[in-house]
């Protein structure tokens, strides 16, 4: 950007000098808002920041009308053109279900990383376009996350592999099965000893059972299983604890006190949806609600919705465990102590012992084997296994041995024993732990063999490259958190002549002919018994789960703990130097979805950065350092270098640097090539989640960092609330008096709302801030994506953006969540000032926007206190590949250069609710219409509705005492129809300063 | 020095800044027509179509319901074209060997479908749904014309915002009973007393809600 000004220096002691003189609950956005940056101020007054004054590749605005004249002439005269002639393609046969204009859904699962979820797929017409929560899915509840959201753009990826490749040619499945005939005639005479089968892992019946047969088969044949994230360390955990491999099952919704030794569970973990479902249903005022202390090292959602939150280094936090495990007396006392800055953990135990049997422990799943041994110590003593803690038999390849780690292939790679190497999935040679040299060793490898959804990194090294179905292309099955099986059934048929990892080992076992239907059916015949198997087979694809498949919950006893750690093993603070921590990528997670532009897009929680990955570093650790955002830093780690930009991050732990997965792909696809920098460089094996003793070097560079965390900033005014339980009745004549301020007595009549009033509710106690509600929306309204220099102008496009407010202390902040749509103010400033009628109020209370007669003068913007509308700078629509407008949904007009818009509350959704009641002559019932964000929802946040209807779900919401409206300093009587319960904490008393 | 311009320019140029409004308004003028002109709106022009298929033989001379083939127009936003396999229900008994049947056949026996062109095509930012419309009892021909008299199919309105505005500011004029909706033809002795009670009995919503513009537009 040519015309951006040189940044003036962020000084930390200025903003905490700031913030020291802040009274009262604050709540600050940013650090530059704190210092009060020009950069800031810009972003604060201008509903566009450099809105007309820059073009993308340096075209001047006068260049740009001087170039533009003719067609702007021209623009007129297209008004005047006749209407295109369009045809219409009947079936030849229509299919039996289907009803043109109405879609189907189907149900199946799909695995956004980290475990298997139910969704139902809406069809249009044998398009997918928009995936749900199924909600009879144990792992869904009818709610999804940001990643599954976005799985349907990665279906119609154009970057997607599309062809067979042998070296860099293109070749044919056929031509493949003869090679590979030929290498499996030789290994069928040594019983297969060099053969070896790389997966992810998986616990998926039907390919587990297939292994098993090619084992069989090929008796000295190996199968190996890896993920970069897939909880090894709880594994080895349950190991220790239990001498058998279990996986634990948390009762969140029944437990009073949940303590997280730095174990993400609502944005990562097995079944993230579920556990931010159970744990936000007991976060409201009308339940008895439980309590949330969270010690970590690096700031998660999670720990944003704590009581009580310390940032504390990793050895530090073991210090802890080992103190709450000594004090229950499974340790020996003598050695351990509680680290200084662990403030309230005797407190935290005090409570943790008075709800005995209702509370939680949680271990992440980046902290070492001996403490998650040690958490299921503690939950045992405190009573809570079989309450609040369930143990199950975990079915996936690795913990059951069905499959081997990733270690051990690289030695037989090293040795020299492998000669051919079907590598089913994944992206090793990108994302196997660097000391490993995967790479390296695989050139070893005869016949190298990649099937993946894209042509990256590991393609490269292999001898063929076979391009594979996406998991909404194809039959399979998998098994959620507890165990049940879900059946997945495809959408469509492959777009890209892909196949399933079921049909490429479907070669090996000379069942080539055979389908992923034919093999997953055939499976399931033989496990549900031919006796009714077409009915319970038809049963369990339209539920999308098969009953009576859950892994049995084990009784299973902790062995003593005390001989279990050796003091070497578990080594407490006092480490020096600098730790390093891994992290999975919000977006990215271990780099599979890199390029989806969706997730490339959508801040990140908490840094709100968009488009790249950050070194994130605790305020006094970058001011002891010297170090300013968006410096370039060389981290020195085990020998191993990278360089990353430093994003100073408010509640990070000092002296820990937190790194993302996923980034710095070279081979990802037009979106996600050269985004960010590669953590995987510094990764070991034996040290997954990082560890102590990093260095890190300022270069001179600069990297410029993208982040939508002051974008539509609302001028620091009463906007969240968020106060302790306690003061909730106090609170109340203060909530009550403001939502019912008479504004400015007002010069026109009262209008009168007496038909269906709809209207939203968002609850800030149980928003976790997961942002799903922000790519449901996109996806649902055919929303764009603009790119990272876009949303560096503020110009991204989303309609509905979770705003994240900071209150109190630089290092160790309170943290509040606000998702923004269209508040749809009965008193609309954005409607006076349209100077072509473009956006108008609908008698129902909609704040209608007319597309078509939009001209674009954006002062609808410019007068909008709540900065919700989006304005299309360029032709979006006609930016994306041909594949991705099939993910369009129908009943959404696509929007074209020049226009604005903005949240609708899904109006597609009200009129086809309305039009359904009508036909079956009723009125629209409380909670027909549900919009995509409310569907969308893990914790149930957001309620809509009709305000008239007193019995309404959203009218009762609007008469609780927490609700408020968010009218800006009384005086701007916008009445918006959008209204907030404020967040309720609820600390422990006996904490000070909590 | 001579001068430029005789004194006539003056009268000129003063006609010319008074008949710039006329121009202005001729030129406004002349716009509305051609728009609203059958050129423009396709009002009464044939399309050509695969096969020439005649709804006056199919309705007015064999009795076919509209909803034989139409099948979806009481479920769904779109009434739904038939598939070959419906033409053939009949066509694979008779007329085996008209010419004018062979795209249908042929579509049958490739199973590549027929491409009709659209006679009836709301623009795409304006969202029209068949069953509401026939659920409240708005007639096919009151939209469609009469299509027991076309020959070939054309447009008989013009599908433009202010015909559609025109009823839904004033249902009243077009309402007819449920069991008339596929009747052509249908003559009512008192429109406006019998729109007036249908609108009540049917429940149609007040011209208010049904000028909302999200009604049609999202």
């Amino acid at each position: 950007m040519s015309e951006a000004k040189p940044k003036t220096p962020l000084r930390l002691s200025d903003v905490r000098a700031r913030l020291e003189k802040k009274s009262g609950p604050a709540y600050w956005r940013s650090l530059d808002e704190l210092a009060g940056s020009e950069a800031f101020q810009e972003l604060l007054e201008n509903e566009f920041p450099q809105h007309a004054s820059v073009w993308p590749d340096g075209v001047s605005r006068r260049g740009f009308l001087h170039l533009m004249g003719a067609s702007l002439a021209l623009a007129g005269v297209t008004a005047c053109t006749r209407q295109p002639e369009e045809k219409i393609l009947p079936y030849v046969r229509q299919p039996e279900q289907i009803v043109p204009g109405q879609p189907l859904y189907f149900a199946t699962a799909l695995d956004p990383g980290g475990g298997a979820l139910g969704v139902l797929v809406e069809s249009h017409m044998g398009r997918p376009t928009k995936i749900e929560g199924n909600p009879d899915h144990p792992a869904s509840l009818g709610a999804t996350d940001a990643r599954t959201q976005a799985m349907i753009l990665q279906l119609y990826d154009p970057d997607r592999s599309q062809v067979v490749l042998g070296g860099s040619n293109i070749r044919s499945w056929g031509a493949f099965e003869e090679d590979l005939d030929n290498q499996l005639a030789f290994q069928a005479t040594k019983q297969g000893a060099g053969l070896r089968i790389l997966t992810p892992n998986t616990t998926s019946p039907t390919l587990i059972a297939q292994m098993e047969r090619i084992l069989a088969k090929y008796p000295s044949a190996k199968w190996h299983a890896y993920d970069p994230l897939d909880r090894r360390s709880a594994r080895e955990g349950a190991r220790l604890a239990f001498q058998q491999p279990l996986t634990v099952e948390h009762r969140l919704e029944k437990a009073d006190v949940i303590v997280s030794l730095d174990a993400d569970f609502l944005m990562s973990g097995s079944a993230p949806v579920v556990a931010a479902r159970q744990f936000s249903s007991r976060r409201v005022p009308e339940q008895p609600m439980n309590r949330l202390y969270v010690l970590e090292s690096s700031p998660t959602l999670t720990g944003a919705q704590a009581d009580h939150r310390q940032a504390l280094r990793p050895g530090e936090l073991r210090a802890v465990a080992r103190f709450l495990a000594a004090d229950l007396g499974l340790l020996n006392k003598g050695n351990a102590e509680l680290p200084e800055s662990a403030r309230w953990v005797r407190s935290m135990l005090e409570d943790l012992k008075a709800h005995r049997g209702r509370s939680v422990v949680m271990a992440g799943d980046e902290q070492p084997a001996e403490l998650h041994g040690l958490v299921h110590a503690i939950n045992e003593a405190l009573g809570n296994v079989g309450e609040t803690v369930f143990y199950r038999e975990p079915l996936d390849a690795l913990s059951t041995g069905a499959a081997q780690a990733l270690d051990v292939l690289t030695r037989s790679l090293a040795a020299g024993e492998v000669e051919v190497l079907l590598i089913l999935g994944g992206n090793p040679a990108y994302d196997a732990p660097a000391d490993l040299e995967l790479s390296t060793h695989l050139e070893r490898v005869g016949f190298k063999v990649h099937l993946g959804l894209y042509d990256d990194e590991t393609s490269l090294l292999c001898d063929w490259h076979l391009p594979e179905a996406h998991p909404l292309e194809c039959w399979g099955d998998t098994r959620s958190f507890d165990g049940r099986v879900s059946i997945q059934q495809p959408l469509i048929a492959p777009l890209y002549n892909g196949r399933c990892p079921l049909e490429v080992l479907a070669l090996l076992e000379d069942r080539s002919g055979l389908g992923s239907h034919d093999l997953v059916r055939e499976h399931w015949k033989g496990r549900l018994g031919e006796d009714g198997f077409e009915a319970a087979w038809r049963r369990a694809v339209h539920d999308g789960q098969v009953q009576g498949t859950e892994s049995p919950v084990v009784d299973a006893q902790c062995g003593p703990v005390d001989s279990l750690f050796r003091d070497g093993a578990f080594a407490g603070p006092g480490a020096s130097g600098m730790d390093l921590l891994f992290r999975a990528d919000a977006s990215a997670f271990d780099g599979r979805f890199a390029n989806n532009g969706w997730l490339q897009e959508l801040p990140r929680p908490l840094t709100k950065l968009t488009w790249d990955n950050a070194v994130l570093i605790a305020p006094s650790t970058a001011e002891r350092l010297g170090l300013e955002n968006e410096d370039v830093v060389e981290l020195q780690y085990q020998g191993r270098r990278v360089e990353g930009p430093i994003w100073i991050t408010p509640g990070q732990a000092r002296d820990c640097l937190t790194v993302h997965l996923g980034y710095g792909r070279t081979r990802a696809g037009r979106v996600g090539t050269g985004v960010g920098f590669d953590a995987y460089a510094l990764r070991t094996w034996e040290a997954p989640a990082g560890g102590t003793g990093v260095r890190l070097r300022k270069t001179d560079r600069q990297h410029s960092l993208v982040t939508t965390q002051e974008h539509h900033s609302m001028e620091g005014r009463d906007i969240v609330r968020s106060f302790p339980l306690a003061e909730l009745g106090q609170d109340e004549a203060h909530a009550e008096a403001e939502s019912h301020h008479e504004g400015p007595t007002s010069l026109y009549p009262e209008k009168p709302w007496d038909g269906a009033a709809w209207a939203m509710e968002i609850d800030l106690s149980k928003c976790v801030g997961c942002n799903a509600c922000t790519i449901a929306c996109q996806a649902e309204n055919n929303i764009p994506v603009v790119g990272k220099e876009q949303v560096a102008n503020g110009r991204e496009m989303s309609w509905i953006r979770v705003d994240r407010y900071y209150m109190g202390d630089l290092d160790e902040p309170q943290t509040v969540h606000q998702p923004v749509p269209c508040m749809h103010c009965e008193n609309a400033p954005c409607e006076p000032v349209c100077p072509v009628a473009a956006t108008v109020h609908s008698d129902e209370g909609l704040n209608d926007m007319v597309y078509n007669r939009c001209v674009g003068t954006r002062y609808c913007a410019n007068n909008c206190p709540y900065k919700v509308r989006r304005f299309n700078f360029f032709n979006y629509p006609k930016e994306v590949a041909e594949s991705e407008t099939l993910q369009r949904n129908p009943d959404v007009s696509v929007r074209f250069r020049g226009v604005m818009e903005k949240c609708t509350y899904c109006v597609q959704r009200i009129s086809h609710a309305r039009i359904e009641a009508k036909k079956a002559g009723h009125a629209i019932k409380d909670g027909a219409i549900v919009t995509a964000c409310q569907q969308v929802c893990p914790s149930g946040a957001i309620v809509f509705g009709d305000k008239n209807d007193a019995s309404s779900a959203v009218a009762k919401q609007k008469s609780d005492p927490r609700h408020y409206d968010l009218v800006l300093g009384h005086h701007l009587n916008t009445k918006p129809r959008t209204g907030y319960l404020a967040q309720i904490r609820n600390p422990n008393p006996a904490i000070e300063g909590a | 020095m001579a001068q430029i311009f005789p004194p006539v320019t003056n009268t000129l140029a003063r006609a010319s800044i008074f008949g710039g409004v006329f121009i202005l308004a001729g030129a406004a003028w002349v716009f509305s027509v051609v728009d609203r002109s059958p050129y423009m709106s396709q009002v009464d022009v044939v399309r050509e179509q695969p096969v020439p298929f005649s709804h006056r033989r199919h309705v007015a001379q064999l009795g076919l319901d509209c909803r034989f083939c139409h099948t979806s127009v009481e479920d769904s936003s779109f009434a739904g074209i038939p598939p070959t396999h419906t033409c053939m229900t009949c066509h694979s008994q008779i007329w085996l060997q008209a010419d004018m049947l062979e795209p249908v056949r042929e579509s049958y026996r490739t199973d590549r479908s027929l491409e009709w062109t659209r006679v009836h095509d709301v623009p795409d930012y304006a969202y029209f749904n068949h069953s509401i419309h026939v659920k409240k009892g708005v007639g096919c021909e009151t939209c469609h014309g009469r299509v027991d008299q076309m020959p070939l199919m054309w447009r008989a309105e013009t599908l433009h915002m202010e015909w559609c505005l025109n009823c839904h500011r004033h249902p009243e004029g077009f309402l007819r009973p449920r069991d008339e909706v596929f009747t052509f033809g249908w003559d009512p002795v008192d429109q406006e007393a019998l729109g007036a009670e249908l609108k009540e009995q049917y429940d149609v919503a007040a011209p208010r809600t049904l000028t909302n513009c999200s009604i049609c537009h999202r």
